[in-house]
């Protein structure tokens, strides 16, 4: 008979797993972080030119991230909080992928970017056990694996150095962009690493600044052995320039052919109204408890992964 | 010709790269969470034995290559190609050029089992199998107790291959090797 039918993870890895998220719950109850719950299914998806929501025909879309209703919490009022859950993305499936992944979302009130840096190490410690941490910034990374600066966009340069690490005819800067700084991470070996400061075009949902004459976004990245476990932002707040981000995805996801994705209006009325000066993290949980009980893939963390080979 | 999409991609697939035939060692989905979705893969070239990695675009395809992988005896040389025959009743026999048996012709034992690798049925590589029985056409006479050079000496097999023997073998004895290795494993009883 086939076995399919079985758990992809071992029991005994199931019992840990349950203990690391009563330690995980345990971090926030003691900083006084309140967990909230909010729904995996609304009307409204993302418009992330790189991110997929799988779509419920007749009731909208599985949640890619908690954060549009988190930050709906946090402009009705809500304390800094926290939430664990399942989150859905389409066509991502890997040793380190699954569609519906484990996702620690979490926010905190009036902190600075480094002071919540500070605590996502902190957790990290906790569950997996502790090591210093390096912090890079993007500009860093890749000057020093492939002598480029990203904010000084030499498309033909970078195409080429692309070509050169094996990706082929890049449609664009910011494929090949994407490109090598995931080539970069990959070779950063078993050192935990914050990377920092991303280019413009990369802040998705974080607050920008300038260094000097380059606009940088305030946004990290915890990277671990070459995997990236957390994304962090000093959360963007102003409305307008949320809509005007919205609109560049959709106008890249039409030239890309992918479907073109509404804003959700209640999103963004709850960044009009105000979102409290905050900075938000998310933390791929499964990856990070793969990584405190010594596993080399998704599936060998959760109940029924994706058996990848 | 069939293609493969990334999301088929796995270990063991055979599909064509440049031109030549490759056989996938390891695929990888990866994929920042902001960023584009791209699938890493490390291909050997069937032909050459080089390893290649590539990165692809979750979505692309690359066109399936026609390679298939049959047993057959090896039979005889007549120095520009080596002959084999099937293993079915049909006896029939293929050609490989020196190009297609490449380092396996030092193993080339007649009867022995190998392993063909044909690209739009035409043989790229042979595989030996692990262990051959050679005879010795070539090698000093033996002196027993001299382990001034380790105890061992060259000999020359049937091939024409040169491997590194024990003292004590000497010219006519069958010997066993290891293909992978191209070490004495033993003298054979035959």
């Amino acid at each position: 008979m086939s076995e399919a039918w079985r758990p992809t993870a071992a029991l005994d890895t199931l019992i840990k797993r349950a203990d690391l998220l009563g330690r995980t719950r345990a971090f926030f109850r003691d900083r006084d972080i309140v967990e909230v719950q909010t729904s995996t299914l609304d009307q409204y998806g993302v418009t992330d030119v790189a991110i997929e929501n799988v779509e419920v025909a007749g009731y909208g879309y599985l949640q890619t991230s908690p954060e549009y209703q988190m930050k709906r919490l946090l402009a009705a009022g809500m304390p800094s909080c926290y939430q664990i859950g399942p989150v859905f993305r389409a066509g991502e499936v890997g040793r380190w992928h699954n569609t519906e992944f484990t996702m620690l979302e979490w926010y905190e009130l009036d902190v600075t970017l480094e002071q919540l840096m500070a605590n996502v190490a902190a957790l990290v410690d906790y569950l997996v056990g502790p090591q210093r941490v390096l912090t890079k910034t993007v500009q860093a990374l890749l000057k020093d694996a492939f002598d480029l600066d990203p904010h000084k966009s030499d498309e033909k340069r970078c195409l080429a150095i692309a070509n050169k690490e094996g990706l082929q005819d890049a449609h664009d800067l910011y494929e090949a962009l994407d490109f090598l700084v995931g080539t970069a991470v990959s070779k950063l070996g078993a050192e935990r690493v914050f990377l920092t400061e991303y280019p413009k075009y990369q802040a998705a949902l974080a607050r920008t600044v300038h260094r000097g004459n380059v606009e940088v976004a305030l946004r990290f990245e915890l990277v671990i052995d070459g995997l990236e476990i957390a994304n962090g932002y000093d959360e963007l707040r102003d409305a307008l320039e949320f809509h005007r981000r919205c609109d560049y995805d959709n106008a890249r996801r039409e030239q890309l052919g992918l479907p073109v994705k509404p804003i959700d209006p209640n999103f963004e009325a709850a960044m009009a109204y105000g979102l409290p000066n905050c900075c938000g993290v998310a933390v791929g949980l499964d990856r990070l408890f793969a990584l405190a009980l010594g596993k080399s893939a998704l599936q060998d963390v959760t109940a029924f992964g994706t058996r990848v080979q | 010709m069939a293609s493969y999409s990334t999301n088929e991609f796995r270990p063991g697939l055979k599909v064509l790269l440049e031109g030549d035939p490759c056989v996938m060692l390891e695929a990888e989905f990866v994929k920042p969470g902001k960023g584009q979705a791209f699938t890493r893969v490390k291909f050997r070239n069937l032909i050459t034995g080089r390893v290649w990695e590539r990165t692809l675009r979750s979505g692309e395809s690359m066109e399936a290559a026609d390679v298939v992988e049959r047993d057959l005896d090896y039979l005889y040389t007549d120095g520009d190609l080596w002959y084999f025959m099937t293993t079915d009743d049909n006896y029939d026999q293929i050609a490989a050029d020196s190009t297609a048996v490449g380092d396996a012709k030092d193993y080339l034992a007649e009867q022995a089992r190998c392993q063909i690798t044909f690209w739009n049925d035409n043989p790229i590589s042979v595989t030996p199998p692990n262990f051959v029985n050679l005879a010795v056409t070539e090698t000093d006479p033996g002196l027993r107790g001299d382990t001034a050079q380790g105890g061992t000496k060259p000999a020359t097999l049937e091939t024409g291959a040169v491997i590194n023997v024990p003292l004590f073998i000497e010219i006519g004895d069958v010997l066993r090797v290891d293909t992978r290795t191209g070490e004495y494993v033993s003298r054979s009883k035959q």
